[in-house]
């Protein structure tokens, strides 16, 4: 083993482990302390200089006092199962805008192909916060939307839009909608078309052929879409912070109200801490869906 | 294949783009509106630009959020390239899966608990808050994307190439620096740009881990729309839209140039 190889590895491994792992064992070891009103607002905290018997002390003051708390807070588990509940519809909405936008792409011609690819991505590197944004304006009371409809007469009183959950929905589509299209479009592009023909000679109408070939074909696309949209959308903060108002219940907002308005440091920790052990679950899911595509695809 | 397209698939396009775009193009029309009240529309005018432009505020964050974005994307670029050379061609070392775990990990990581954390981590150390800080937690989470880009390129390319480098006697360094780098250059660029572009757009890690003079842009954003819409923000977000679209239009178009020439030679390569 040379040196330069030694460098490479223990460079982008040594920061890793400082920046990623090291701060989260402080968010485990903090969901364990207490809240203080001190600097920092926790207790106990780490004191090395008074030897073993301070270390003794400091791991007795550790304890699961703030994950108790969570559970008898209703606020906390109505926030986590909010999440779960917002985040699972929004990744349905997304399935069914996304699929046939991407059938449609796949359908299309192939010079086509490279330009409707760029239209899906170039959103992705417009600023996230500014696409939320951007619906402010439109489905807001005085919106866009409304004046519109109370305009021709559809309505007589303003449709309460914002800052409701349907607000959260419109934003996480929208937002999410590239992560739903390519998946799906790039499972629909490999697919080969002579598979439907054979369907159609066999006496299929069209619309079987679709559900008997198409749509088991394109399978593996959309379980992953669905995880690239559920995942993120459950620990969403600027969604529904900016469109959902104070009633969507969503963790990511109240982790983050948790921190920067009541400074509870511990709880937030303790909040931080339980929304990984929930997205445990679809990650491995997603993980495996990869591998066992991979394998389909050697 | 040069099918014609069905009804139902024209409309799905049509209407799929105009949900993608139609709310950005509103955003950018209501830019040009001279009243305050930014749905009311009273005439076009260049107002909210002028005003943005005076604003010292906007200018600052601006500023910040621009040197962040370019030392943490190169930082990034650096390390995940790095991080990809060693994961795909590292060969076995102690640690790879944990190591493989902490590339992957912050790709799905929530942004609440990436900066809650990294804030925590700083303030144990006793850091203090300010660009530094911002600038080390967008290195963190933006090199594993760096590194998830240059590492699927690192493994399409033909390892053999490498391989005869070393043959003929160059050093590994040099067969890194002679052969691998040029092959995966275009890989790095695009993991740069992805990293500057996120780094550009964090609202979230960049709020735990600033300080009271480093605000940012999107910080700056986020709580003037906080209270509704303003035609500033119009005005910085059509800014902002026209760049990336330059940008992105621009890259396509070079790297397309860039594949037709690359076929070109490997037909002539092929002819000989």
């Amino acid at each position: 083993m040379n040196l330069r190889r030694l460098f490479l590895i223990a460079v982008p491994y040594a920061w890793l482990g400082l920046f990623f792992l090291v701060p989260f064992l402080i968010v485990f070891k903090i969901a364990l302390s207490d809240s203080a009103l001190s600097i920092p607002p926790y207790t106990p905290t780490l004191d090395l200089s008074g030897g073993w018997t301070s270390i003794k002390e400091f791991f007795q003051g550790l304890d699961f006092e703030n994950f108790v708390f969570l559970t008898e807070d209703s606020l906390y588990w109505k926030s986590y199962l909010g999440s779960l509940k917002i985040a699972s519809i929004s990744t349905v909405l997304t399935l069914a805008v996304g699929y046939p936008i991407a059938y449609a792409m796949a359908q299309s011609a192939d010079e086509w192909r490279p330009t409707l690819m760029m239209l899906v991505i170039l959103p992705f590197w417009t600023s996230f916060l500014i696409r939320v944004y951007s619906w402010v304006g439109i489905i807001s009371n005085e919106g866009l939307l409304n004046q519109l409809l109370l305009g021709m007469g559809v309505i007589d009183t303003p449709l309460q839009i914002m800052n409701t959950p349907t607000a959260v929905y419109i934003g996480i589509v929208y937002t999410y909608l590239p992560f739903m299209i390519l998946p799906i479009y790039s499972a629909l592009e490999k697919m080969d078309g002579s598979l439907i023909e054979a369907g159609v000679d066999l006496g299929c109408s069209k619309l079987q052929a679709f559900w008997l070939v198409t749509l088991p074909l394109s399978r593996p696309g959309m379980i992953a879409g669905c995880f690239l949209v559920f995942i993120p959308a459950l620990g969403e903060f600027v969604i529904p912070s900016l469109l959902g108002g104070s009633k969507t219940l969503m963790i990511g907002k109240v982790l983050w109200e948790e921190f920067f308005s009541n400074r509870d440091w511990p709880v937030a920790s303790a909040v931080a801490v339980v929304l990984l052990l929930i997205l445990v679950i679809p990650i491995v899911l997603f993980q495996k869906n990869q591998e066992k595509a991979e394998e389909a695809g050697r | 294949m040069n099918r014609k397209l069905s009804w139902f698939n024209v409309t799905s396009l049509t209407l799929g783009f105009a949900f993608l775009y139609l709310p950005m193009l509103i955003l950018i029309i209501y830019s040009f509106n001279a009243s305050k009240l930014v749905t009311v529309w009273a005439g076009f005018s260049t107002r909210w630009y002028g005003e943005l432009l005076h604003d010292q505020q906007f200018l600052d964050a601006a500023w910040v959020t621009l040197r962040v974005g370019v030392i943490s994307s190169t930082f990034a670029t650096i390390l995940g390239t790095a991080a990809a050379y060693v994961l795909v061609r590292g060969g076995k070392f102690f640690g790879r899966t944990l190591f493989s775990g902490m590339i992957y990990a912050p790709l799905v990581m929530p942004e609440v608990i990436t900066g809650l954390s990294l804030l925590l981590l700083f303030i144990s150390i006793g850091l203090d808050r300010g660009i530094v800080t911002i600038v080390l937690a967008h290195t963190t989470f933006t090199m594993c994307y760096v590194s998830v880009v240059v590492s699927s390129r690192l493994m399409t390319f033909d390892q053999s190439l490498e391989e005869a480098a070393l043959d003929l006697g160059a050093s590994a360094w040099d067969s890194f620096r002679l052969v691998t780098l040029p092959i995966i250059f275009p890989a790095v660029i695009s993991g740069w740009l992805l990293a500057f572009t996120l780094s550009l757009d964090d609202l979230v890690i960049a709020s735990f881990t600033s300080g009271p003079s480093s605000t940012t842009l999107p910080i700056k954003i986020f709580s003037a729309v906080r209270l509704g819409v303003s035609p500033e923000i119009n005005a910085l977000s059509t800014l902002m839209i026209a760049i990336v679209a330059i940008g992105v239009i621009t890259a396509s178009l070079v790297s397309k140039g860039a594949i037709k020439r690359q076929r070109e030679e490997e037909l002539a390569g092929n002819r000989t």
